[in-house]
């Protein structure tokens, strides 16, 4: 296995498909000549040529309804959007239409194509270029939402949003771009709406996603000294949710914690500890915890930011209260 | 400038405490050390003295309330001085029990917050505050929740509470056979209600019996020096100061945990509180149950001190009269059956003590000494430790340190 990026990870992933299926292109700004703003795309314009790495203008609704357009006629593109907050400028474009046409058309067309964008703050980027707002997206059926927290899961679960017939909107973590992981060689693709036990424990449960795994994970390194079993249930997919494994686990640490980056107000914690307490009511032993963003808009200053951001600390704190 | 007289803290453990009845009227004059109130803690009744001398302004919760320890209840001031207004009856002392963070109550240390006792029966079963798994586990059990004490925040019942009970419920005797021809008349089954103290007996024996992990050690001693010493002691000393067998082996366990703080500790968390002092908890037998009087730095006393003050508290507690001094503070406790004609027995250890001390009757049985058989004193001891705090092999040696006092017992009073 070799140990790889995030960025790696997901440029491997959008290569190997390419290489594999000449359906799948690229389009977005400075995805092209520039290799990404993030450097995802590097090396793609000069191997696959202009027309399958297209820059496009810098208009989020032109690059979604060509996605879409194109998806119909049978095409596979993969739409990047330099940041989640560019997505408000193409919002009709993602719910109505995208997560929709399927439906709205009565089957006749799918529509098989992946949005990515990267998510998240802690890079001092401002209010407006540093939303988690991965949730309102969840809310729309019809569309798929998928955010990896390991470079394994990013590729895994990029080659399976380029291969699926369904929109799906593939959330990078901006902080996770380097962070290195083990990857299985070779061609692998994993299922999309299957959470996974990331680390087995016994005394609580830990829900988390993205780039809460990071932090759930150091926060339960430190727990363990002192003698408290975290299990951490990573959900890899905010839609589709699957609770079976969150179920299955709370059912034997009967406490829990949800771990999100995004505010706390109808968020994952919301969504995750009501089908607890919906599906497991009688093994909650105590007031499951939500462990999320503070109610502001992200400051920029760097302390502000980072105290307006959940920290190890806060899981740590969580966690002891639900003991 | 007005005194305000709190809920006196008289035990590690303890949280609150019950106010039973007023001793002083508002308005009534009071001198420092008068008794202001009554309080019932888990373990006996004790007077409340005043703090403060002046006149009673305000009495600031009704009798039969649970106070949490540290909060105010009454104020002594002047007859003329104002009181803010601020100072105000406390009218919901459930709430404020509730909310009131409990110091001790840090997780994973073992504390209990302790439900307010008084207030149980008459709670309806949609107030108890219980986790809906312990619920669950409570309907499997058949279990009564409104009996158990909640361990969670605020008192809640908890899984951990339900599996205690339930794992108590199994270990509990069931009880003597009757012999019938002694009570042939009452073949009918009677409900007795518990007593506050066989209650608090009932709660911290199941408690220490079901979280702390005991192991035993037992010791027989040769008991013919100190057989000798006493009676040679008690031949000049007045009738009234006479000494007990028990009173040397206070003396001597003190003076040889002196050489094993762990077992002079309590456990805390991750962390052992190992006690400055060496006190020692001595069962007395009282009506309907026990109490633990303490022997304060039994190490540093003289064996006649240790002896006057022991008699001095016992009689208290008989009484009813028992002072908080007299009961609270014990760092290691000994149970002594020797009176009773008890060759060996057991002791539940007493929290958050890490180990007891149980003792046998000193008696003349035939020993074997030097290859010959010939009569000696002897008496059995057995230690109950908790094995989180210690080991085998340190109860073991302190079981053999103590004989060292027992059987040279010029040392004790040297």
């Amino acid at each position: 296995m070799a140990r790889i990026t995030m960025r790696e990870a997901i440029s491997q992933a959008m290569w190997e498909e390419m290489e594999r299926d000449p359906n799948v292109f690229i389009l977005g700004e400075e995805v092209g000549v520039w290799g990404g703003s993030y450097a995802v795309t590097k090396g793609f314009y000069d191997h696959f040529g202009g027309e399958r790495v297209r820059d496009t203008p810098i208009a989020e609704a032109a690059i979604i309804g060509a996605a879409i357009g194109s998806a119909m006629t049978g095409l596979r593109p993969i739409a990047e959007l330099m940041t989640i907050n560019f997505a408000f400028a193409a919002m009709d474009h993602i719910v109505n239409e995208a997560a929709k046409l399927h439906y709205m058309f009565g089957g006749q067309f799918v529509l098989p194509m992946v949005i990515r964008a990267v998510t998240g703050g802690g890079r001092q980027l401002g209010a407006t270029h540093s939303q988690t707002p991965d949730v309102i997206f969840a809310h729309f059926p019809g569309l798929k939402v998928v955010s990896p927290g390991t470079p394994e899961d990013a590729k895994g679960l990029l080659k399976a949003a380029i291969r699926s017939n369904d929109p799906v909107l593939f959330l990078e973590h901006a902080t996770l771009y380097q962070m290195r992981g083990e990857v299985p060689e070779g061609d692998y693709v994993t299922p999309i709406g299957k959470s996974k036990i990331q680390r087995p424990g016994k005394d609580v449960t830990i829900v988390t996603y993205s780039k809460g795994l990071e932090i759930s994970m150091k926060a339960a390194d430190e727990l363990t000294k002192g003698g408290v079993e975290v299990e951490i249930v990573d959900l890899r997919s905010l839609r589709p949710l699957d609770m079976e494994p969150v179920i299955e686990s709370f059912k034997k640490t009967n406490r829990a914690v949800v771990v999100e980056e995004g505010w706390k107000s109808f968020g994952v914690g919301a969504e995750v500890s009501a089908r607890i307490y919906e599906q497991a009511f009688d093994y909650v032993d105590a007031p499951i915890r939500r462990v999320a963003q503070k109610e502001v808009p992200l400051p920029y200053n760097r302390t502000l930011e980072q105290s307006a951001l959940p920290q190890v600390e806060d899981v740590i704190a969580a966690v002891k209260e639900v003991l | 400038m007005a005194d305000t007289i709190n809920m006196p803290k008289l035990g590690f453990d303890m949280a609150e405490g019950t106010l039973v009845r007023w001793a002083k009227k508002v308005g009534e004059t009071i001198s420092k050390g008068d008794v202001l109130a009554e309080i019932e803690t888990d373990k006996a009744t004790v007077e409340v003295e005043s703090s403060a001398s002046g006149v009673v302004r305000r009495l600031l919760v009704d009798e039969g309330a649970v106070v949490p320890v540290n909060s105010p209840i009454a104020i002594v001031g002047t007859a003329e001085e104002e009181i803010p207004e601020s100072v105000n009856k406390v009218s919901d002392t459930q709430e404020k029990t509730e909310n009131t963070p409990d110091a001790s109550a840090d997780k994973g240390q073992g504390a209990k917050i302790s439900i307010q006792q008084s207030a149980i029966p008459n709670q309806q079963p949609s107030m108890l505050r219980a986790s809906p798994l312990a619920k669950n586990l409570a309907r499997e059990s058949s279990l009564d929740l409104s009996h158990i004490q909640g361990s969670g925040p605020g008192g809640r019942i908890v899984r951990r509470d339900v599996v205690q009970a339930v794992s108590g419920q199994i270990s509990a005797p069931s009880g003597q056979a009757q012999n019938l021809a002694e009570h042939p008349a009452s073949l009918a089954d009677e409900t007795v209600p518990m007593s506050k103290l066989r209650q608090a007996i009932a709660r911290r024996m199941a408690e220490s019996k079901t979280s702390i992990p005991h192991f035993y050690v037992s010791h027989e001693y040769k008991m013919d020096a100190l057989m000798g010493l006493r009676k040679q002691l008690n031949q000049i000393v007045p009738e009234n100061e006479k000494l007990s067998v028990n009173d040397f082996i206070v003396k001597a366990a003190a003076s040889t945990l002196r050489q094993f703080p762990a077992l002079n500790s309590s456990l805390n968390g991750n962390t052992y509180l190992r006690h400055g002092q060496v006190n020692i908890g001595i069962a007395v037998s009282v009506e309907g149950g026990l109490l633990t009087i303490v022997s304060r730095e039994a190490d540093q006393k003289p064996l006649r001190q240790i002896s006057t003050e022991v008699k001095a508290m016992a009689a208290r507690v008989r009484e009813g009269k028992v002072k908080p001094d007299d009961i609270e503070g014990s760092t290691f406790s000994i149970s002594n059956m020797g009176m009773y004609d008890v060759e060996n027995f057991a002791a539940i250890i007493n929290p958050p003590e890490a180990a007891i001390l149980a003792v046998g009757s000193a008696r003349e049985v035939p020993v074997v000494e030097d290859g010959a058989l010939k009569v000696g004193w002897r008496m059995k001891a057995t230690i109950s430790v908790d094995h989180r705090v210690s080991d085998g092999v340190e109860a073991a040696k302190f079981m053999q340190a103590l004989a060292v006092f027992l059987e040279e017992p010029l040392r004790l009073v040297l």
